[in-house]
């Protein structure tokens, strides 16, 4: 391989069909060139595939406290760390499968607790899977199957370049000779509709309301599905003042009723579309959803779901997912039967969501070492803490105070295969070595730690 | 280096041998001719002991997506059943949807060196594979899903080429590592998508004007057409359904003389006698199995406890849901490929329904007559967890145990079956045939299920216990490749099992309009869907083993 930025400048290697790691979609279809140690991406990149890919990499060493050391007394520096410590946090953990696997068992050696960087946003999806479950459909079902997409409370457009162009607005679908138009319908606040363009788009309708009540539109969509009637006065008893004329009956604020500014009659509107489509596909990114309690959100969209598939078909979509994200946690549970926050500090698996949240951990001091793997986003570092830290990340990650233990990985798709899983927990994608930087896998290093111990 | 296993009572049915006293001997992992003279590195005198191949489970499903659905789904399922790691094992969790390595490590503690996973969407077959490759001790396989696929169904709403449909077949199995094909609700999955609540065997597929029976017919005929070995593997139409019997009577009949196996043929045999309009079935299959021997079966046996159903039916499984216990479940369209459903279920002997489905999987055990067309499973983990087997194994050859049990469920469901009338005791030969020589046989694994020269060294050796319940479920020694894995019934070294497939040819050009197709509709490119055997054996996870399959026939 190659060396970075030792020339060659003349010999430019192209790769095809190359899986891009930097977003939950896991597009397929892209084209890579490489000259030296420089990529650039010739076909279907998005602004954050071009980001990541084309991305400079710094010059970086491993360190220990702030000395440049070899690979080895890194890995040595790490283990005696680990094995001195009697609660190691493993989190981050954006990696690809075969990195996950390795922390995943480093953490089973080493009595840790194992969380990923994202898990706030994956767990507002998990939490519905706990309490209700769901129906859901995965991204090429949706492409050619969907009629009406309902985009819920998140800026798709805006996390995902390519959702719209891949999954809303293909040129073919399968079903029909002449593909049939779809209505989209976003529900949210600024959210960005731009993708819903082009031959295959028919209504657009955008529902505005601010995010912190969009669990109560959702709930009149919902009810209006079941053919409830919604109680739209807008009840304002803390302006009103006293416990008394809160009791009172409010006068209606206005002719047409709302919900949390949204007209009652676009809500029906909207419920009759879902009723009429042959298969409605809501679609949210749940890092998006970033208010409290949005898994209440996410449960409504299960339950508006539900409630449609007694009489016709509609499935939920959800995106996200980045950072190895699903792979982590489909990995955690594959292995442990727990989709992350476990920690094996009592030898056995054990689960809370709420305990081993490794950010809860870290506010509340609890825990004596943190170990963070981060191999694709140069902004996904560590939390502050006032922990020793070792950190497996992409050159170039922004640190917000120096680690105890630093080793550069590559990243996986862009300097050594690997594999991931979607955003829609079906589909894992292989990736492609690159040949961008001749780093270390993750996983490798893991390993050595762990045989270290 | 050899090593002798002296003087056990040997059951090898693909060999002919029932329970002779026999010396066995294992040289670089494979059992070899008797050589008295050679030098012997080990003996393991096993004198009393039975001494059987490693058992294989023909129908497990222990690795993909829907599994690791349920297991997220129920976590309350693996909280009281967590597993600590040893300086050898890693920790895990277990009961009915246990984790990678704890499915490994029970299976190989209750002498099974091998497991196939039935349902694998070609789509989710690289996770299908990742999980399979984190089960330790254990060789496998994957049997890939076909016959939902739209490609599939538009290549028989088109009437396209018979040779097309076949390279298509084995293009799926090459592309997702599988050594055989499985259909589940032909059909009634795609059909699900377009709003259909129920497929019946003649019932057209209100999109593509197809029934399950062209479906069926056209796989069955591929796949004997391409040489594979095992039989198209029929998940059929109306599962649970009362009175689906006549949909499963009419599917063997369909067959008209090409092999099929009938999976979890319980789920598949109820009839609609009595007040309950819910009966078994099982005496008129097994009766019209006898008419059939090109057809193999396996039980899918129902177990009394909590459990989570897994399968790829969503059509039934949706359906299924209101029964969900606890209330929560999940139900997925997938890809233009499959579906899949989720629904945590308890069985309870204080049920009729469930009494009756419990006394119809033994009924079938005990009403087909041909050990080696019947395969003990209980569809792990859809009628039971895999634990219950040495519990199903004495119930099977305890007639007193049997009857025992049957004082514990609904008296009333015993009426509508047969089960109380049936004396049979299976022998220590059949069950060896059905755990390990038959399921072998069917799957054409050439070296495995048996014990003479040539086969791998997976013998399993138990102590001969008039409790067959506890024989079964604690083996003294479980070898894998010749090397003591598990001794009494605890596992002593962790190595890891081989990947089987099955490479049938086709012709190359099959590529021209799948990648037109994957382009156009897909979201996953053409060559991105193919598993690499790279993938499969990364990281030191075993090896894989082509299995042979016959010359293709036109």
């Amino acid at each position: 391989m190659t060396a970075p930025g030792e020339g060659e400048a003349s010999a430019s290697e192209v790769y095809h069909n190359v899986t891009c790691p930097f977003c939950g979609l896991l597009c397929d279809d892209l084209e890579v060139s490489r000259t030296g140690g420089t990529l650039k991406v010739l076909k279907n990149g998005c602004g954050r595939a071009i980001g990541g890919f084309q991305r400079k990499l710094p010059e970086a060493k491993p360190q220990v406290r702030g000395s440049d050391v070899d690979l080895k007394t890194a890995v040595g520096a790490a283990a005696e760390l680990i094995r001195k410590s009697s609660l190691p946090l493993y989190g981050g953990m954006a990696s690809d499968v075969g990195g996950i696997r390795a922390i995943i068992s480093l953490a089973d050696r080493s009595g840790g607790v194992i969380d990923h960087a994202l898990s706030e946003g994956q767990y507002r999806n998990i939490k519905v899977v706990q309490m209700s479950g769901w129906i859901m459909t995965t991204l090429t079902e949706a492409r050619n199957r969907a009629d009406v997409f309902v985009i819920v409370g998140s800026d798709v457009h805006k996390l995902h370049g390519r959702f719209f162009d891949r999954v809303v607005c293909p040129g073919y679908s399968m079903f029909d000779d002449v593909p049939k138009k779809r209505d989209v319908i976003f529900i949210g606040e600024g959210l960005d509709t731009s993708g819903a363009k082009g031959s295959r788009i028919g209504e657009v309708i955008n529902l505005q309301c601010p995010n912190d009540r969009l669990t109560e539109v959702l709930g009149a969509l919902h009810a209006r599905l079941r053919g409830l009637p919604v109680q739209t006065r807008e009840a304002a008893p803390q302006k009103r003042g006293g416990l008394l004329s809160s009791l009172l009956p409010s006068r209606d604020a206005s002719s047409a009723p709302e919900i949390a500014g949204v007209k009652l009659s676009d809500i029906d509107r909207v419920a009759e579309k879902c009723k009429a489509a042959h298969y409605s596909v809501f679609v949210w990114a749940p890092p998006g959803l970033a208010f409290a309690q949005a898994d209440l959100a996410v449960l409504l969209v299960a339950d508006i779901v539900k409630e449609l598939n007694i009489t016709t078909r509609s499935a939920g979509l959800s995106l996200g997912g980045n950072d190895g994200a699903p792979s982590a946690a489909s990995c955690a549970t594959w292995q442990t039967g727990f989709p992350l926050r476990v920690s094996f500090a009592n030898g056995k698996p054990e689960y809370d969501s709420y305990r081993y949240a490794i950010g809860r951990m870290l506010a509340e001091n609890e825990g004596d070492l943190l170990t963070w793997v981060s191999s694709f986003n140069p902004d996904l570092g560590p939390p502050a803490t006032k922990l020793p830290t070792i950190v497996l990340v992409t050159p170039g990650l922004r640190l917000s105070q120096p680690p105890t233990v630093f080793i550069p990985v590559g990243t996986p798709g862009v300097d050594h295969a690997g594999c991931m899983v979607r955003c829609d927990n079906v589909v894992s994608l292989p990736l492609q070595n690159l040949g961008r930087a001749p780093l270390p896998r993750g996983a490798d290093v893991l390993a050595a730690i762990e045989a270290a111990l | 280096m050899m090593i002798k296993l002296t003087g056990g009572k040997v059951y090898d049915p693909a060999n002919g041998v029932n329970g002779e006293v026999r010396d066995i001997y294992i040289a670089d992992g494979r059992v070899v001719a008797p050589a008295p003279e050679a030098r012997i590195a080990q003996e393991y005198n096993l004198k009393g002991r039975v001494v059987m191949a490693g058992a294989i489970d023909p129908h497990t499903h222990i690795g993909g997506g829907k599994v690791t659905i349920a297991r997220t789904l129920m976590p309350e399922d693996h909280e009281h059943d967590e597993v600590a790691h040893t300086p050898l094992t890693r920790a895990g969790t277990g009961h009915a949807l246990p984790s990678t390595m704890v499915t490994g490590y029970r299976y190989a503690e209750m002498g099974y060196t091998a497991c196939f996973e039935p349902a694998m969407l070609p789509a989710n077959a690289r996770q299908a594979h990742l999980e399979l490759g984190d089960t330790p001790l254990l060789d496998k396989g994957a049997f890939v899903m076909l016959g939902s696929d739209d490609f599939m169904l538009r290549s028989l709403a088109e009437k396209r080429d018979f040779q097309q449909v076949k390279d298509y077949i084995a293009w799926t199995m090459h592309a997702a590592q599988a050594i055989a094909v499985k259909v589940v609700n032909p059909g009634g999955i795609s059909a699900f998508k377009f709003n259909q609540r129920r497929l019946n065997l003649d019932e057209k597929h209100v999109y593509y004007g197809i029934t399950p029976r062209d479906i069926i017919l056209t796989l069955a005929r591929g796949l004997l057409e391409l040489g594979v070995t095992h039989p198209l593997h029929v998940h059929g139409c109306n599962l649970g359904i009362p009175g689906n019997v006549e949909t499963t009577l009419a599917t063997i009949r369909a067959t008209d003389g090409l092999p099929l196996h009938l999976t979890h043929i319980q789920f598949h045999s109820y009839g609609t006698e009595g007040e309950r309009h819910f009966s078994s079935g099982a005496a008129a299959i097994a009766d019209l199995l006898k008419k059939y021997p090109h057809i193999s079966i396996d039980v899918g046996q129902v177990m009394f406890g909590q459990t989570c159903t897994a399968s790829g039916d969503s059509m039934r499984q949706y359906n299924g849901s209101k029964n969900a216990d606890p209330k929560r479940w999940v139900v997925m369209d997938i890809e233009c490929d499959a579906g899949c459903g989720v629904v945590p279920f308890r069985y309870r002997d204080n049920s009729y329904v469930h009494s009756l489905q419990w006394a119809i999987g033994l009924e079938t055990f005990l009403l087909c007559e041909d050990p080696w067309r019947i395969f003990l499973t209980t569809d792990h983990p859809n009628g039971a967890p895999f634990y219950t087997y040495p519990h199903l194994i004495r119930l099977l050859m305890d007639r007193a145990f049997r009857k025992e049990m049957m004082l514990k469920v609904v008296p009333e469901a015993l009426k509508y079956s047969t089960l109380p009338s049936l004396e049979r005791e299976y022998t220590l030969y059949e069950v060896a045939i059905m755990t390990r020589a038959g399921p072998a046989r069917s799957l054409g694994l050439k070296d495995r299920g048996h014990l003479g020269p040539g086969a791998c060294g997976d013998v399993t050796v138990y102590t001969d216990n008039s409790d067959r319940e506890a024989m079964f479920a604690k083996p003294e020694l479980v070898f894998k490749n010749g090397e003591v894995i598990v001794r009494d019934g605890k596992v002593v070294k962790v190595v890891q099992g081989a990947t089987h497939v099955a490479r049938p040819e086709y012709d190359r050009s099959i590529e021209k309009p799948l990648k037109e197709y994957f382009d156009r509709y897909h979201t996953i490119a053409m060559e991105n869907f193919h598993v690499s055997d790279e993938e499969i054996v990364e990281g030191g996870r075993g090896q894989i083993v082509v299995q042979p399959t016959k010359a293709r026939v036109s």
